[in-house]
This record gives C-alpha cells, sequence and structure tokens, in this order.
C-alpha cells in the first residue's frame, strides 16, 4: 500500500481516508485525532476527538465543556482500531500529554510526529522514538542555526540577571502552555525557591499542570502586588503582554523571552527583547536530523516551518523526502512573520 | 573571549544607559588585567589589526558546510557572521565533528582569552589567517564565535560611545569620567596603568602627547516645544555649516618643536588627508570648527567638499582645485591652558584674539548671529544671506545655539548645545521595490527604492530616485511592510516589486539634504541623506512629483557648485 493512500494532505489537515478520520484538523470534521492541546492543533467544534487525557482536559480548560461532540482518552502505548488502520500514542516531549500518532496499516507505518522535542523537559513524558517507514516531522526550527543547547544555562543566565539588578523585576515572556511551567520548573531545579509570580493569564494552565503533580514551587498571582514589592522577582507573562502597559506595573523591568527563535538576535531585537533566553519546546536542527535517522524512515514528510532546508538535507542523506503544504499552523508564506506564529516557540 | 562576547551580547539588548554602565563595570571588576584592557580598547574603538574580509569567512563556513543550507540559513538570519557563528560545526582534534551546545570533550584546548586573540590578529600574516580562525572557532561557543567575527571582520558595533566606556572604567575606581578623558590620548591598550590607578594600586598616568585630540562637545537637535523653555539671552548663535566637524591641535614637543594634528570628530587623525592645512597650524593651541572648501572667498557646497574627502593620494592638482579652508568656532586650548572650564562667552573672546594673532588666510572666524528674540533668529536661519551670510548662505544648513555659560563638556550634555537646521528638501515619491533590511530588520522589508514621473516612450512613467531605509516609525515600518506583502507583483530573489501605477501605489514623503549629478543612476541624479518623512496614504501615485522637479533644485545646487 501506498502511504499517501493511507494519510494525505486535504484542506481540513492531514486526512486518514482508511481510518475515516483527520489528524489536527484545523476545521470542524466528523472524527479527530489531536496530538497535543495547543490551539492551532487543537480546535473545537468536531464530531469526534481522540487524544490523551491532558491535552483532552487542555481543550476543556481553553473551549469550554462542548467543545467536541464526544470525546474518547487513550494512553500512551495504547493502540486503537479506528476503520482499516490501527493508531497508536507515543510521547512526543513537547508539553505535558503532547504525543505521536503511529498510524499503520498492513504492512505500513506512518509516524505523524506533530510538534515534538528530543530535549529534557521535567514537565513531560520524555520523546519516544518510533521506528517506521514514514516519518512526518515538523521543521519549526528547520535551519542548522537553530541549535538550542542546554535550557538550564538559560536560566542561570535569568538568575545571574536577577542576581545584577536586584532592584528590577524581570518578566518573562513564555507561551502560557508548557515554555511557562517549563521555565518554572527549571528555576527550581537551579535552587531558585523564591515565588515565582503570574499573569492572570497562565494561572488558570499551570494549575491544571500542578494538579497532574508537577511541583512548581510557590506561585503567586501578579495581580494586586504593589510595584515596589516586586524588585528582584520574576514574573512569567504571555509574549504579548511583556510589550503591553501591564509592564509599567513592574520596577524598571527586564524583559526575557524564552523561546527557540531567541537564537537569532534579529528576533530578540525586533521584540525589544533584553533577555533573551533560547528554550525551545521544539527539536532544534540537531535534533530534528538525528531523530530521522534515528526512526529508520525511507520517506519524509515535512511540514510547518522551514521545510526546505530539512527537504535538502533528507535527499542529501538519501532519503525521499517532501514538503507537505498544510496550512494553519503558523504563517501562511513566510513563517518568519512575527508576532504570530511565535507564540508557541 | 567568551566573557568579553557574554557583555558584547548583553550590551546589544540592553538599551538603559545606566544599566549598560553596571554591565561594563561589572565585566571590568570581574575580569583581570590585561584582558579587560583589551576589551576597553574594543569598546572605544582603540584597537588595530587587519580586517579579515567577509569572503575570507564565506570560504571557511563553505568548507565545512552544505552550500545550500548555508545559503538558506544565511538568508533567514541575514548577517554573515551571525550566520556563520550559528551554524559553525566545530571539529574537535581527534573526535571527528561534534555539534556546538552539545559538551564537549575535556581533551580540547581552552577557549581563547581576548588577550590572545588581540596580540595574535596583531601580528598573524595573512595566509596563517584562515587557520587560525578556524582553530579560534572550534573552541569558542556560538556567543564567542559571533564576537569574534565581528571583530576580525571590523564590523564591531557594540551601540555604545568610548565616551560609555571610559564612564564605565572611571566607576571602577569612583573617579570623574572627565579625569579619564583628560589623560586618554596618552593611554594605550591594554591600559595597564590606568587600571592600576583606578583600583588604587598606581600613579595617576600623565598624558604627555603634545597635540592630543579633546573629546568633542556635541548638540542635540532643537524642537519648536524646546524654545518656550529658553531665554534668547542666555545663547550664542552661529551659523551651521555644511562641513566637516574637525579639531585642529598644535603643541610643542619635549624639544619645542611644533607638533599640528587634524582630527575628526571622532578622534581619527586625518592630518595626512589635509597636509595643506598644515603649516597654518602654527600657534599652539586646540581649535574646534568646520572643514570647508573656499574658492575666491566663497565656501562650496558640501558637494564640492566631498571631492577631497577619503582620498589615498592627495595631489597638489587636488589641492589646487579644492583649496582647503577652516572655520573656527570655539577654542579648547590655548598654548598650555586648558579652556575647557571656562563658559562659552569667555572662550568665544579668546577664540576671536586667537584667530586675530594666528592672522591666517586659511583660516578664519565663525561669525556670530546677532538675535533679540526667537522671531529675530528664525528669520536669520530663514534667510541667512541677509543675516550675515551674505554669499555664503547656501553652505548654510542651519544655526547652532551655545549657552553663554556652558564649559565645554564631551558628548552630547542636555540643554547646553543646540542645533536647529534648514528644513530639509522634500519630494512626494512612489515606493517602487522593496528589500528585506538586514540586522534587526532581517524579516522586514525595510529598504525602498522610489521614484519620481517622467516622459517615457509611452506616456509617463515612473524613473527610480532613491533608495532610503530610515526616517519612518517602527509602526509605520509595519504598515509598510504589510503594503509590500500584499501588493506585490513580481519578485526577483531578494526584491519585490510593488505595485506602482498611476491610482494603485503608496506614495511616500521622501525628505533630503541636497542633490547631485549621477551618471550611475538612470534618472541622472542622486539624493543625499534621503529619508522617508511621512506616508501619504491619502494620496494617489499620480500626484507625486515629476523628474523636472528635481532638475530644477540640481541646477539651483550646481550654480553653486561651479563656479
Amino acid at each position: 500500500m501506498r502511504p499517501q493512500d493511507i494519510l494525505l494532505p486535504a484542506v481540513a489537515g492531514l486526512c486518514c481516508k482508511p481510518g475515516g478520520f483527520h489528524i489536527d484538523p484545523v476545521r470542524p470534521v466528523e472524527r479527530a485525532v489531536i496530538t497535543h492541546g495547543h490551539s492551532d492543533h487543537a480546535r473545537a467544534g468536531h464530531g469526534a476527538v481522540l487524544a490523551t487525557q491532558e491535552t483532552l482536559d487542555m481543550m476543556r480548560l481553553r473551549y469550554g465543556e462542548n467543545f467536541a461532540g464526544s470525546t474518547q482518552a487513550i494512553g500512551y502505548g495504547e493502540e486503537i482500531r479506528l476503520g482499516d488502520v490501527t493508531v497508536k500514542f507515543h510521547p512526543a516531549g513537547h508539553v505535558l500529554g503532547s504525543a505521536q500518532i503511529a498510524v499503520t496499516c498492513k504492512d505500513t507505518c506512518i509516524v505523524a510526529s506533530g510538534d515534538y522535542k528530543d530535549a529534557p523537559d521535567p514537565t513531560c513524558t520524555p520523546f519516544e522514538l518510533v521506528t517506521c517507514d514514514v516519518f512526518i516531522t515538523e521543521a519549526t526550527f528547520g535551519l542548522p542555526v537553530f541549535r538550542h543547547g542546554d535550557a538550564s544555562d538559560e536560566v542561570k543566565k535569568l538568575l545571574a540577571s536577577v542576581a545584577l539588578f536586584p532592584e528590577r523585576a524581570h518578566l518573562v515572556g513564555a507561551y502560557s502552555l508548557g515554555k511557562a511551567q517549563r521555565v518554572i520548573a527549571l528555576l527550581r531545579q537551579a535552587g531558585y525557591d523564591a515565588p515565582i509570580y503570574l499573569h492572570g493569564a497562565m494561572e488558570k494552565i499551570t494549575g491544571y499542570y500542578q494538579s497532574r503533580g508537577i511541583d512548581l514551587g510557590e506561585l503567586r498571582p501578579v495581580l494586586g502586588m504593589k510595584k515596589a514589592a516586586l524588585a528582584g522577582t520574576i514574573t512569567l507573562a504571555p509574549p504579548s503582554a511583556t510589550s503591553d502597559l501591564w509592564t509599567r506595573r513592574f520596577p524598571d523591568p527586564v524583559t526575557a523571552f524564552a523561546s527557540g527563535w531567541m537564537r537569532v538576535r534579529a528576533r530578540a531585537r525586533q521584540r525589544g527583547i533584553e533577555l533573551p533566553l533560547v528554550i525551545s519546546d521544539h527539536a532544534d536542527w540537531d535534533g530534528l536530523t538525528a531523530t530521522i535517522a534515528a526512526t529508520g524512515a525511507g520517506e519524509i514528510w515535512v511540514t510547518h516551518g522551514q521545510e526546505d532546508a530539512l527537504v535538502h538535507w533528507c535527499k542529501s542523506r538519501g532519503l525521499r523526502a517532501q514538503p507537505l503544504d498544510l496550512v494553519g499552523y503558523g504563517d501562511e508564506e513566510e513563517s518568519e512573520t512575527p508576532f504570530q506564529d511565535e507564540a508557541e516557540a | 573571549m567568551n566573557r568579553f562576547a557574554e557583555l558584547l551580547d548583553r550590551l546589544a539588548y540592553e538599551p538603559g544607559r545606566n544599566n549598560k554602565l553596571r554591565l561594563i563595570t561589572g565585566y571590568f571588576r570581574e575580569v583581570g588585567d590585561p584582558d579587560r584592557g583589551y576589551a576597553l580598547a574594543a569598546l572605544t574603538g582603540a584597537l588595530s589589526f587587519k580586517h579579515a574580509k567577509p569572503a575570507l569567512i564565506r570560504d571557511l563556513i563553505a568548507s565545512r558546510t552544505d552550500e545550500v543550507l548555508f545559503g538558506l540559513s544565511y538568508d533567514y538570519v541575514g548577517d554573515l557572521s551571525e550566520t556563520v557563528a550559528l551554524m559553525w560545526p566545530r571539529r574537535v582534534p581527534g573526535h571527528g565533528e561534534s555539534f556546538p551546545g552539545h559538551p564537549s570533550n575535556h581533551n580540547n584546548p581552552p577557549p581563547p582569552t581576548l588577550t590572545e586573540v588581540v596580540t595574535t590578529l596583531r601580528t598573524l600574516g595573512k595566509t596563517e589567517l584562515p587557520k587560525q580562525l578556524e582553530r579560534w572557532l572550534d573552541e569558542l561557543d556560538e556567543t564567542g564565535r559571533w564576537a569574534l567575527l565581528k571583530l576580525v571582520t571590523g564590523a564591531l558595533r557594540i551601540g555604545i560611545s568610548a565616551r560609555l566606556a571610559k564612564t564605565a572604567a572611571a566607576a571602577l575606581g569612583d573617579k570623574d569620567p572627565h579625569e579619564v578623558e583628560l589623560i586618554w590620548p596618552g593611554l594605550a591598550p591594554p591600559y595597564l596603568d590606568l587600571f592600576a590607578w583606578l583600583e588604587g594600586r598606581g600613579e595617576k598616568p600623565v598624558n604627555r602627547d603634545p597635540a592630543p585630540f579633546r573629546p568633542v562637545m556635541l548638540a542635540h537637535a532643537i524642537e519648536d516645544s524646546d524654545f518656550a523653555a529658553l531665554d534668547p539671552a542666555d545663547y550664542i548663535a552661529e551659523w551651521k555649516w555644511d562641513g566637516i566637524r574637525v579639531q585642529a591641535v598644535a603643541g610643542r614637543d619635549e624639544r619645542g618643536h611644533i607638533t599640528a594634528r587634524l582630527y575628526s570628530r571622532t578622534g581619527e587623525d586625518i592630518t595626512g588627508s589635509f597636509p595643506d592645512l598644515v603649516p597654518s597650524l602654527r600657534l599652539p593651541g586646540a581649535i574646534d570648527g568646520e572643514l570647508l572648501i573656499l574658492r575666491e572667498g566663497r565656501v562650496q557646497s558640501f558637494n564640492v567638499l566631498q571631492q577631497r574627502l577619503n582620498r589615498k593620494v592627495v595631489s597638489p592638482k587636488l589641492i589646487k582645485a579644492f583649496p582647503i579652508h577652516l572655520r573656527a568656532y570655539d577654542l579648547l586650548g590655548d598654548d598650555e591652558n586648558d579652556l575647557r572650564e571656562l563658559p562659552f562667552a569667555e572662550r568665544r573672546e579668546r577664540l576671536e584674539a586667537f584667530i586675530a594673532k594666528l592672522d591666517d588666510p586659511r583660516i578664519d572666524l565663525s561669525p556670530t548671529v546677532p538675535f533679540a528674540s526667537w522671531e529675530a533668529l528664525t528669520a536669520a536661519r530663514a534667510d541667512p544671506a541677509s543675516a550675515g551670510a551674505g554669499e555664503d548662505a547656501d553652505a548654510v544648513e542651519g544655526v547652532m545655539l551655545k549657552r553663554r555659560d556652558a564649559p565645554y563638556l564631551p558628548g552630547r550634555p542636555k540643554g547646553q548645545w543646540w542645533k536647529w537646521k534648514r528644513d530639509p528638501h522634500i519630494i512626494d515619491a512612489v515606493l517602487m521595490y522593496a528589500q528585506r533590511g538586514h540586522g534587526k530588520r532581517s524579516s522586514y522589508y525595510s529598504d525602498y527604492t522610489f521614484g519620481v514621473w517622467t516622459e517615457g516612450d509611452a506616456g509617463d512613467e515612473l524613473v527610480p530616485v532613491g533608495k532610503a531605509y530610515f526616517g519612518f516609525t517602527d509602526e509605520e515600518l509595519l504598515q509598510i511592510d504589510r503594503f509590500v506583502r500584499r501588493n506585490t507583483t513580481e519578485k526577483f530573489g531578494p526584491v519585490r516589486h510593488v505595485v506602482h501605477e498611476g491610482d494603485k501605489g503608496l506614495v511616500l514623503e521622501v525628505a533630503f539634504e541636497g542633490l547631485q549629478r549621477s551618471p550611475r543612476h538612470k534618472s541622472g541624479v542622486a539624493m543625499r541623506f534621503p529619508r522617508i518623512s511621512r506616508l501619504r496614504w491619502d494620496k494617489p501615485p499620480r500626484e507625486a512629483d515629476r523628474l523636472e522637479t528635481l532638475e530644477k533644485m540640481l541646477k539651483a545646487e550646481a550654480a553653486q557648485a561651479e563656479v
């Protein structure tokens, strides 16, 4: 059986005809299988949704109780038969509950990895390598300039700045699902035990992480704090808030941003970031290429991000590779247009 | 080198002056000699070695990486040094390829210190450079590689002034930065004596240079709203000449011989380019003034002066055709006496006496512009010819206002000196092509080619007359970027053709300082200092200016240049 008879890009997203479902559909469909809870992958309005318990919970938090007609939870390592195919979930290491979805039909196995990273993350199950015939990879950081290094070194940089400027507040922009909790957990790992402050938009999802048994230490809402009391503190906020009027409640804030994009100076400057922290929930170039090689797949499909470079790399290694033109994840024409696609990086 | 790179990296992102100072002083405190001295030299632009060409860097990366991947990466990052620094695949001796960011083998050679880099570069032969760079790139981390490449290509733009770096050094010993400025010309990297003094371990260094540069005082641009708070009686006005700011210094060496030097406003010694002025600098003293070309007593336009700039060889013919002149407006030193602490009004009197005593045709006094009210000064600025500038009026680009009681302070102190430029030339042009910017603008279409209407074979057509990449606000940049992306008609590599028809397109109000004939441009004209002054969303492209308008302006400028 040809792989494209199993999975094919369609308007609504990656469509599995023999199984009768879409993966991460961007439009309402009858049956959706969802990799993780970020809003561009997990949308409301589908008939039936299959996802991990955490992903379903996050969708509920975001869209309310009636986000789908019906839901079914599936655990890592569990297998389910849908139509003529079997579907199995494996951890993707991207955020809490994120999964790669292995779709097998007869003797062909395709892994749709969603967003993934192979770097350690104290807030989610580590990435699991799944051997397959066709590997569908993201390419958010699909250029060799993106090498993310050790996230704990970046957190040390943040703590060094807090020590150098004790009279200033440190504002860390971080996507509210996943990145924020990871940064907090890394700060705790580095021995920072003071209360960490949260922007209102982060409270709900961070509370959910804590309810799943992830220890984040003492967290406080920043709302209602006196300006002077915020000197020397660390506050986590959605990236858009760090350039907002909202920041005026802080004493001479140092604006940090935790993102893989911070590897490139121009990106940090465009956003007026003073302390770029290269912390990414996506695989970097070395992670992407190492993972692709290790899956043993002979054919690679590349989605959202810098497809060209990764496709070129695959071909130079003798792998069949093609970009999958899926729309709706990030930006249409140039993924570098700021303020839209970066939110999750 | 990694620690210095870390400092540069942090400085590049930190906007606040005081925070920058804290970062630099912190570095000086933490890092020992001689590394911190070379850092101070790098921050003040005092390092000199032969720079590597970008082509060398390209060759190095080509030998290690895939050409296509490099091309895509460079296009994305927009900066050669940064691209190479980020994607450089480290090769550790005996271990094949390893990757940056991953812990490297403990047998690796330690990364070079800043001292090692600077002293090696000074003596290294051209043929040895590639191998040496390769070794260093293997040893340094991403930020270290970035700083190294910026340093060797001479593109280290840190975004801090030399003054700030010296202030940070002064803070190390709680000294007044002014004290450091005064002894600075006698110091050399790695400044061991300076740091010894600052840390209380040694005597204050003495400046023995007979003709030292004194850091210049700069003016703020005045806004209409500033005048309300200013009293005309507190200020002296002068013409602002459209020439080059210089400092002409003469002093006696140990044997009593006169040494004369001409410095640019940044302290670069430019004496060699103007040997014809040296004989006139025979009285010990330091003049702050404007370098101009005078023909038959008349000041020529900047276009004329430009012919004498950046020449490698100064031929007698050039000297004769472009006679150099110094128009003096301040006196910083008179013989042995440092006048910088005196109020400007007193310095001005000393200057007048000095110029009279010198009595040299090549050096004259920049006249003051008498005024009793801001209205009177406004009138003088609008019509310099009848306000005393006479035939030189075309070389006046505005007026300068200097507080009578202002001492000569290095840098750009607030409220002391103001510049009030004449209104620039303005035309309405049509956006034709856009290109992505570099550096911090690498994701924006921020370089614009604009054109004006002219009679073509098939009726009116637009002809490009210039390029501009600043003048707009961040918000306007976003608007133009959006317009470019939505109205692209064709793409040629990095260049986008943007719709430009009679009723479709974007009109840009372009301000510029002057015009020149240019055979290199299809339109035959080139603008000086063009920038976008306004976006005319309201104006249909067909109402933009015509080439004839520019040609009229050009005639006015040329008439003055060709005398």
